[in-house]
C-alpha cells in the first residue's frame, strides 16, 4: 500500500484522484486468528496497530458490528488533554498525549491533531487554588499547565461574557496548552490503514453475537460472519462492554451504559481558537471551533441509563443555556446537527485495561466522556497487555479488583454513581 | 421527553425527576462479608432493555419511585411508589387531621 506525502497527492491529482489505493483491504474471515479484538472503534483499532506494530504479532483480526468510526469513535467533541491528578490516571494521560503529538507522523496520516490550548474558566478564589494543586501536580510529573490571570484570559479571549451581572463572574482560567482537539474520523481510519498494512484483517459488518468457551477459556466467537476461532480475545466495545461480558457468562461489571450528546452549529467565521471549558454550578459545558467553522460542544450525560444512541431536549436547552451565558455572541447562532453516543460510565469514572476470569479474554472499558484523548495510550497497553499477558505498571490499578482493594481512581471524587463521573 | 406517571402527582416530564439507579439491588445486611457489598456496591448488570429502576420526583412530592423501563425504547411500563406502604400511609395520615 502507498505512502501518503505531497508527491502522492500530486501524482494521483493528474488522473483525477481516481486511482488513490483502497486505505485498507476488505478481507473475508478467516476460520482462526491468533488474536481477535472485538470493537472497531479507535480503541480497537489502536490496540491492534500496536500489536502489529509494536509486539511484531501477526494472525490478528478487528470484528465490528457496523462500520469504523460509526460508534463512539466518530461522536465525540474530540478533545484531548492530559490535565489529570490521580496516580495511575496522570501518567497514562501524559503518556497519550506525547503519543498524540506524533501521531500523524507515526500513522502517515494527517489526524489534523491541534494544541490550541484547554482553557477552564474559574469562578472563584476556592476554585482557582484547586487548579492550582491539579497544575502543580501535572507540572511537577513532566506535563504542562499554567494559570491565567483574568487580563491575560481577556487578551487570548476577549469575546467570553466578563459581564458584572453574569451568574458566575469569570476570574481566571487553568490552561493546558499542550491540549487541543484532533480530527476524530482520521484518528480511526489511520489506526486502520495503519493495522491494515501490518496485516490486520479489519472486519466490517460483522458482530460479535456469542462467546464460546471450554471451561475459563475462549475458544470461538460466533459471528454474523460464522464462527471465528481465536486463541486470545480482547473485548474493546466501549458501551456495549456488558453486552458482550454477558455473552462470555461472565456476570456483572462495574459500568453503567448512559448517553452524552454532542452539538455542532452552522459553520461561523473564525471565533474562537482555543477549547473552552465552563464547569461551575451545575453547569457543564466545553467547545471548540472546527476547521469547516462549526462551533462545536457538549455538556453532560442525558442524567438516565440508555442504550439508545439519540439524545433528549433537556440537555439540548441545558447546553444552549450554558452556551449563551458564557459565550453571549452565540445567541441566534443556528444549530446544525446533534446527535449521541452511548457511554460506558464505570463506578469510579477511571477505565479498565486488564486480565478477566478468562484465561485468554482481555477487557478494554469503563472511557466515560474521556476515551478520545485516552485512544493512543489505551492501544499501546491493552496491547502489551495481551503480548505479555501482564499489565504495566502503568495501568496496574486499572483492573477490575481495584475496588475491593481500595484502589478506585475516583478523579471527581463522585464516589459508585457512574452518571456523576464526567 | 420521557412521561412518567407519578403515583403522587399524576404524569409529569421526566425532567421534574432525579435518576437514581438500577431499583433491583438489594443492599446486604450490615455485617455480610465484603464481597456482598462490593457486588452490591459496585457491580451492575446494565441492562440493554427493560428494567426496573429508582427514580426521585425531586421537583414535586420528592417521593421515590420505582420505574420499569426500557433502556433502549425509553418506553416505560409501570410506575409504583417505591415503599409500598406509603401510599396508604399517607391516606391514613390525612383522615387523622
Ligand atoms: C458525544 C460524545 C462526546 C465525547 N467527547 C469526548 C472528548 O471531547 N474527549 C474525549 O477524550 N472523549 C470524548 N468522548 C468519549 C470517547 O468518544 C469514547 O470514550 C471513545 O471513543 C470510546 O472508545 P472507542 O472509540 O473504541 O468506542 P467506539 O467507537 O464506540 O467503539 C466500540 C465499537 O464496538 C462496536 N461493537 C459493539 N458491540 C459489538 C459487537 N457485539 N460485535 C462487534 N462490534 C461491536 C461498536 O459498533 C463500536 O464501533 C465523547 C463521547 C461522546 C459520545
Ligand atoms: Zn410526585
Amino acid at each position: 500500500m502507498s505512502k501518503y506525502s505531497a508527491w502522492s497527492v500530486f501524482k494521483n491529482g493528474l488522473s483525477g484522484h481516481k486511482n488513490w489505493d483502497r486505505a485498507w483491504r476488505d478481507p473475508e474471515p478467516k476460520t482462526e486468528y491468533d488474536i481477535v479484538i472485538v470493537g472497531g472503534g479507535l480503541h480497537g483499532l489502536a490496540t491492534a496497530y500496536y500489536l502489529a506494530k509494536n509486539h511484531g504479532l501477526k494472525n490478528i483480526a478487528v470484528v465490528e458490528k457496523g462500520w469504523l468510526g460509526g460508534g463512539n469513535a466518530g461522536r465525540n467533541t474530540t478533545i484531548v488533554r492530559s490535565n489529570y491528578m490521580m496516580p495511575g490516571n496522570r501518567d497514562f494521560y501524559e503518556h497519550s498525549l506525547r503519543l498524540w503529538e506524533n501521531l500523524s507522523h507515526e500513522l502517515n496520516y494527517n489526524v489534523m491533531f491541534s494544541q490550541r490550548s484547554h482553557v477552564s474558566l474559574l469562578h472563584s478564589p476556592a476554585a482557582i487554588d484547586g487548579a492550582a494543586r491539579r497544575y502543580n501536580t501535572m507540572r511537577l510529573t513532566g506535563s504542562d499547565g499554567e494559570l491565567w490571570d483574568l487580563p491575560t484570559l481577556k487578551r487570548n479571549i476577549p469575546h467570553l461574557n466578563y459581564g458584572p451581572d453574569s451568574r458566575f463572574p469569570i476570574r481566571g482560567a487553568a490552561v493546558q496548552r499542550r491540549a487541543g482537539t484532533a480530527r476524530h474520523d482520521a484518528v480511526a481510519w489511520g489506526y486502520a490503514r495503519g493495522a491494515d498494512q501490518h496485516g490486520v484483517d479489519i472486519l466490517q459488518n460483522c458482530e460479535l453475537t456469542g462467546v464460546q468457551r471450554d471451561g475459563n477459556r475462549v475458544v470461538g466467537l460466533q459471528t454474523s460472519k460464522g464462527l471465528i476461532k481465536a486463541k486470545k480475545v480482547g473485548f474493546a466495545v466501549a458501551g456495549s462492554s456488558s453486552r458482550v461480558w454477558q455473552m462470555a457468562e461472565l456476570g456483572n461489571l462495574p459500568i453503567e451504559t448512559h448517553k452524552l450528546q454532542a452539538f455542532v452549529s452552522e459553520p461561523l467565521k473564525p471565533l474562537l481558537d482555543h477549547v473552552v471549558v465552563f464547569g461551575v454550578g451545575g453547569a457543564h459545558f466545553y467547545i471548540s471551533q472546527s476547521d469547516k467553522g462549526g462551533m462545536v460542544f457538549g455538556g453532560d450525560l442525558d442524567w438516565y441509563k440508555s442504550y439508545a444512541q439519540r439524545g433528549n431536549l433537556p440537555i439540548v436547552q441545558d447546553v444552549a443555556e450554558c452556551a449563551t451565558s458564557i459565550l453571549p455572541c452565540l445567541g441566534r447562532v443556528r444549530l446544525l446537527r446533534h446527535w449521541s453516543g452511548l457511554m460506558d460510565m464505570s463506578m469510579d469514572g477511571a477505565s479498565f485495561i486488564c486480565k478477566t476470569p478468562l484465561e485468554n479474554l482481555y477487557l478494554n472499558a469503563g472511557w466515560n466522556y474521556g476515551g478520545f484523548k485516552a485512544s493512543p495510550a489505551s492501544g499501546w497497553y491493552f496491547a502489551d497487555l495481551i503480548a505479555n499477558n501482564r499489565p504495566d505498571p502503568i495501568i496496574a490499578n486499572h483492573d477490575l479488583k481495584r475496588f475491593e482493594r481500595g484502589c478506585n481512581i475516583d478523579e471527581r471524587g463522585a464516589g459508585p454513581d457512574p452518571k456523576l463521573h464526567g | 421527553m420521557i412521561r412518567i406517571n407519578c403515583p403522587f402527582c399524576g404524569e409529569r416530564d421526566h425532567s421534574e425527576f432525579g435518576y437514581g439507579g438500577d431499583a433491583s439491588i438489594q443492599y446486604p445486611a450490615l455485617d455480610a462479608p465484603a464481597k456482598d457489598w462490593i457486588e452490591a456496591v459496585f457491580q451492575r448488570e446494565n441492562i440493554a432493555g427493560v428494567q426496573q429502576e429508582t427514580w426521585q420526583h425531586t421537583s414535586g412530592c420528592r417521593m421515590w419511585i420505582v420505574v420499569e423501563r426500557n433502556t433502549i425504547t425509553h418506553e416505560i411500563h409501570s410506575v409504583k411508589p417505591a415503599h409500598p406502604g406509603t401510599k396508604t400511609l399517607l391516606a391514613n395520615a390525612g383522615d387523622h387531621q
